[in-house]
């Protein structure tokens, strides 16, 4: 028996396909022209970027003080929306790496776009920590670089200091990472390209893919070791953002729960993010085989499991809260449920406690239409849970005297919009010029998870031929040849 | 079908007989009074100078002889309770042992684990102490409710009465409610245990696609219910000790002890088996699987382990730094070898793919891993039940033969009611050509 699946398991790709017919689907969005519905996503996305970055230059030219911060609430909209994509860009490392280790092939078809994402979202992450400077043009401090003044270093004691070597790293792991599976993808579309300038690009990007034995093998090998190093990266990266309130004295802020319990929440909204940009690629790219009903069913349920640890936190927050017995903390909770900003603890509340609790019904997980609804719903909850935990915090602590309300100007609001646009315009060219299903992962499952290759197993039994053997041609005869050769 | 072989029960039953011996011994031996206590510490003053006593009495020097009372009588009850906690830490210990492999085990169903069902009957033998090991903990909390020791200090009135941090938290640390809650944990992970395992049992005699469908929903329904419970179960059952101490990630701490060592406990039953000849469907890919699990729970510890710690270190607040400052200064070398037993070394031991097929190497791993986790639970309860009075001698090692005793025979005896690999599973086939 070469190969043995279970019965009971579903099909990853449906559908009566061939490992060309895989190929023409991954290519058609590469060597296809873009419909209109395309240019009016990208025009809509290309100018909410443009007119962020036009948010962005009126603060770095003008001051901070655009922005809706005062001397108590030094953090909000800026630290929210940085953590809020560096969380969902996690769901790529995940679905790339962790999902690997747990040996989970559904991720095959996934695992290309959730990289994109990843990598677009920590792009976007990465803005913040740049513009929420006074003096961003200095913002090369804080990397050790021996100076001229004396070697003046900086304190490694600082979150802020270890977010940047954390970000920095998961951006290049991750784009290390993703673009080694795009060699052999990179490889097939040159080598099906007819125009030379295509044919050109796609044979840089491809570094001289030629799929040998030997390539394989050493391929596998170090995706498995990247995927067990971004790992841990995955989970240190958030710990370490999570580390930039828990390590304060602020109440609300300081706890010990919140490293685990920010990656849960990341995962919980990278997975939201990937199923809302999945739900709508399989339909514009024709995907519907390959980002299956089950596919989508699976990230539901990682939404559901993670927004339950998400939930277990919560509820872990409050009580600790109370026993803990400091007046402090037991107000930052009460502040949240009662305070001026109830409004928002209990959107997060009811986007991120109840809604995935919803997914535990197999007709509302199974649904395309909820399941939209829901990782849009869970994204928002998951902006409303870093903007309550930093502005709550912040805006009433230890002295009265200091309390005050925070509101974003349109600048805050401009440069959050812009974000979203860059987002798009990196993920709308992505999807055009990329490959956005790994094919060769994708081909290495079909014959184990494929429709057709399960149904042939379930008739003819476990050692069914699986392929068809080619026919000997009879050979031509040389004789002829042969003897008029040597007779000359 | 396996059978327990006599050496076996012969070795568990000595392990009972020498560990009830040691303990009862420990009992015996610790102080009936504190004037004994007094004659103990002038007796040993006399040798090293009274480190302790000094430090004591420095606070209290114009009155000496009230501060070497209170002093006295402070040590008293610490050696008092010392036996106590000897016998709680281990029986604690294994009991979420067995419960850490049933939630394994549940995982596995709840996943769908192609690899793991020929490792089924094992875990399920192995959760079968969930019923003894349930008792003897549940006893112990009621021995302790009934002021026999101290090892919960908000249990006693007379501290509760002069404590003002206590008193707020008496809503929810009171005996009753305690004991109810103690009660329905307990119940309701027995309950889970036995359903699912009898239905696992009833698959034997043919593939029932309704019996497979209604443990997977039995087992996510357990996952539910265990994430919620062992939350509270740890504040409860260890957090309370420390009463004034408190933190959030603690439940979630004791988790990812309770896991690794589950899975240690699996990879060593299983290759012990397999040496003899059992288990003829286990491959080294099998091992291999748990040996990765091993790791990655090891690593899993150590990132909540350094959380916890770098977090509470950083900020240095007063109430909570207390926790570790009295381990750091009365625990130092216990304290970091955990971190070496349960982080560095099984790290570094288990990170090369070819050792974790190599059965010796895994159980010298898991020695060392189940050796730190006992020293991590050490850790978590001795310091608020017995202080700088600790020591591993008659009481804690006799505690732990005494309770291994019991796991091994119980966990043996049930390895014997079911054939040893599941007759049918949807998965069961995919297991037995798992190959990694």
């Amino acid at each position: 028996m070469s190969h043995y699946e279970s019965p009971i398991r579903k099909p990853l790709v449906t559908g009566d396909k061939s490992y060309h017919d895989v190929t023409l689907d991954v290519v058609r969005s590469v060597e296809g022209q873009a419909n209109k519905s395309w240019w009016v996503a990208f025009s809509i996305a290309l100018i909410a970027f443009l007119w962020g970055l036009g948010c962005i230059v009126y603060t770095v030219s003008e001051g901070i003080g655009t922005w809706g911060l005062n001397k108590t609430i030094g953090w909000a909209w800026d630290i929210t929306n940085f953590v809020w994509w560096v969380g969902i860009g996690h769901a790529g490392t995940l679905i790339s790496a962790v999902l690997l280790l747990f040996r989970q092939k559904w991720r095959m078809a996934i695992n290309r776009s959730a990289e994109a994402m990843t990598i677009f979202a920590v792009v976007q992450a990465g803005l913040f920590p740049i513009i929420h400077m006074g003096r961003p043009w200095l913002a090369y401090w804080v990397l050790p670089i021996p100076n001229q003044y004396g070697s003046l270093w900086v304190n490694f004691n600082s979150p802020l200091l270890w977010d940047v070597f954390a970000i920095s790293t998961y951006l290049s792991v991750s784009l290390v990472f993703w673009w080694t599976g795009l060699l052999p993808d990179f490889a097939m579309i040159r080598d099906r390209a007819v125009k030379p300038f295509q044919k050109h690009i796609y044979g840089i990007l491809a570094f001289g893919w030629s799929g040998r034995a030997k390539d394989w093998q050493r391929f596998e090998e170090v995706s498995l070791v990247l995927a067990g190093l971004a790992t841990p990266l995955v989970l240190s990266v958030h710990t370490i953002v999570s580390f930039d309130f828990a390590t304060s004295v602020i109440p609300g802020w300081h706890t010990t729960i919140f490293p685990p319990y920010f990656v849960a929440g990341a995962v919980f909204s990278g997975f939201a993010m990937v199923n809302t940009l999945l739900i709508i690629m399989r339909k514009v790219s024709n995907l519907e085989n390959y980002i299956t009903i089950q596919h989508i069913e699976l990230m539901n349920i990682v939404i559901m499991i993670t927004g339950s640890i998400v939930g277990v936190a919560y509820i872990t927050e409050l009580f600790m809260a109370w026993y803990s017995g400091v007046e402090y903390e037991q107000y930052a909770f009460l502040n949240r449920a009662t305070g001026p900003y109830a409004w928002a603890y209990w959107s997060m509340m009811t986007c991120n406690v109840f809604s995935p609790q919803l997914m535990w019904f197999p007709k509302l997980r199974r649904s395309i239409m909820f399941s939209f609804f829901i990782s849009i719903v869970v994204n928002i909850g998951m902006w409303f849970e870093r903007f309550v935990i930093i502005v709550t915090s912040l805006h009433r602590d230890y002295m009265p005297s200091a309390w005050t309300m925070f509101s974003p100007t349109f600048v805050d609001i401009g440069i959050f919009v812009g974000t979203i646009g860059f987002f798009f315009v990196l993920f709308l060219l992505y999807s055009r010029t990329f490959p956005v299903i790994a094919q060769a992962e994708v081909k290495s499952i079909l014959k184990a998870s494929g429709e057709k290759f399960k149904k042939i197993r379930a008739e003819k039994g476990d050692d069914a031929k699986l392929y068809v053997e080619p026919k000997q041609e009879p050979l031509p005869d040389f004789s002829a040849q042969f003897n008029s050769k040597s007779n000359s | 079908m396996y059978t327990m072989s006599s050496k076996i029960k012969s070795f568990s039953l000595i392990l009972i007989v020498v560990g009830a011996i040691g303990l009862a011994y420990s009992f015996i031996d610790a102080p009936s009074s504190v004037e004994e206590v007094k004659e103990m510490l002038h007796s040993d003053g006399a040798s090293h100078e009274g480190e302790s006593v000094a430090m004591e009495a420095n606070s209290s020097s114009s009155s000496d002889a009230h501060g070497d009372d209170e002093h006295a009588e402070h040590i008293y009850h610490q050696l008092q309770n010392k036996p106590w906690a000897a016998i709680y830490v281990p029986a604690l210990f294994l009991f979420l042992i067995s419960l850490g492999v049933f939630v394994f085990y549940a995982l596995q169903n709840a996943s769908q684990a192609g690899w793991s069902p020929v490792l089924f009957r094992v875990m399920e033998g192995i959760s079968s102490y969930l019923v003894p090991g349930g008792i003897i903990v549940y006893l112990l909390l009621i021995l302790s409710s009934l002021h026999l020791n101290h090892l919960f200090v908000w249990m006693d009135p007379e501290v509760v009465a002069h404590d003002e941090i206590i008193q707020n938290k008496v809503a929810y640390l009171n005996t009753p409610f305690f004991l109810i809650r103690a009660f329905i944990y307990l119940a309701g992970w027995i309950l889970f245990s036995k359903l699912i395992i009898k239905n696992s049992r009833k698959m034997d005699e043919g593939f029932d696609l309704r019996l497979h469908k209604r443990n997977f929903k039995l087992s996510a329904g357990f996952l539910v219910f265990f994430i919620v419970t062992e939350s509270m179960m740890s504040w409860d059952w260890i957090m309370s000790i420390d009463t004034h101490w408190f933190s959030t990630l603690f439940g979630w701490f004791v988790l990812a002890s309770i896991l690794v060592s589950a899975v240690t406990t699996i990879a060593i039953v299983t290759i012990y088996l397999k040496g003899k000849g059992y288990l003829e469907h286990v491959n080294n890919s099998h091992i291999h699987d748990l040996g990765k699990f091993m790791m990655g729970f090891s690593i899993f510890w150590a990132y909540l382990w350094f959380s916890q710690f770098l977090l509470i270190w950083y900020s240095n607040i007063p109430e909570e730094v207390t926790y570790y400052a009295q381990r750091l200064e009365d625990y130092p070398v216990l304290f970091f070898s955990t971190v070496i037993l349960n982080w560095v070394l099984p790290m570094l031991i288990l990170i090369n793919s070819d050792f974790k097929r190599i059965n010796w190497i895994i159980v010298f791993a898991g020695v060392i891993i189940l050796l730190g986790h006992y020293l991590n639970f050490f850790v978590m309860i001795m310091p608020g039940t017995v202080g700088e009075s600790w020591t591993i001698g008659i009481p804690e090692i006799s505690s732990i033969l005494l309770i291994l005793g019991v796991f091994i025979f119980t966990v043996f005896k049930a390895l014997a009611k079911a054939p040893l690999t599941v007759q049918h599973g949807a998965f069961l086939e995919e297991s037995k050509h798992f190959h990694y």
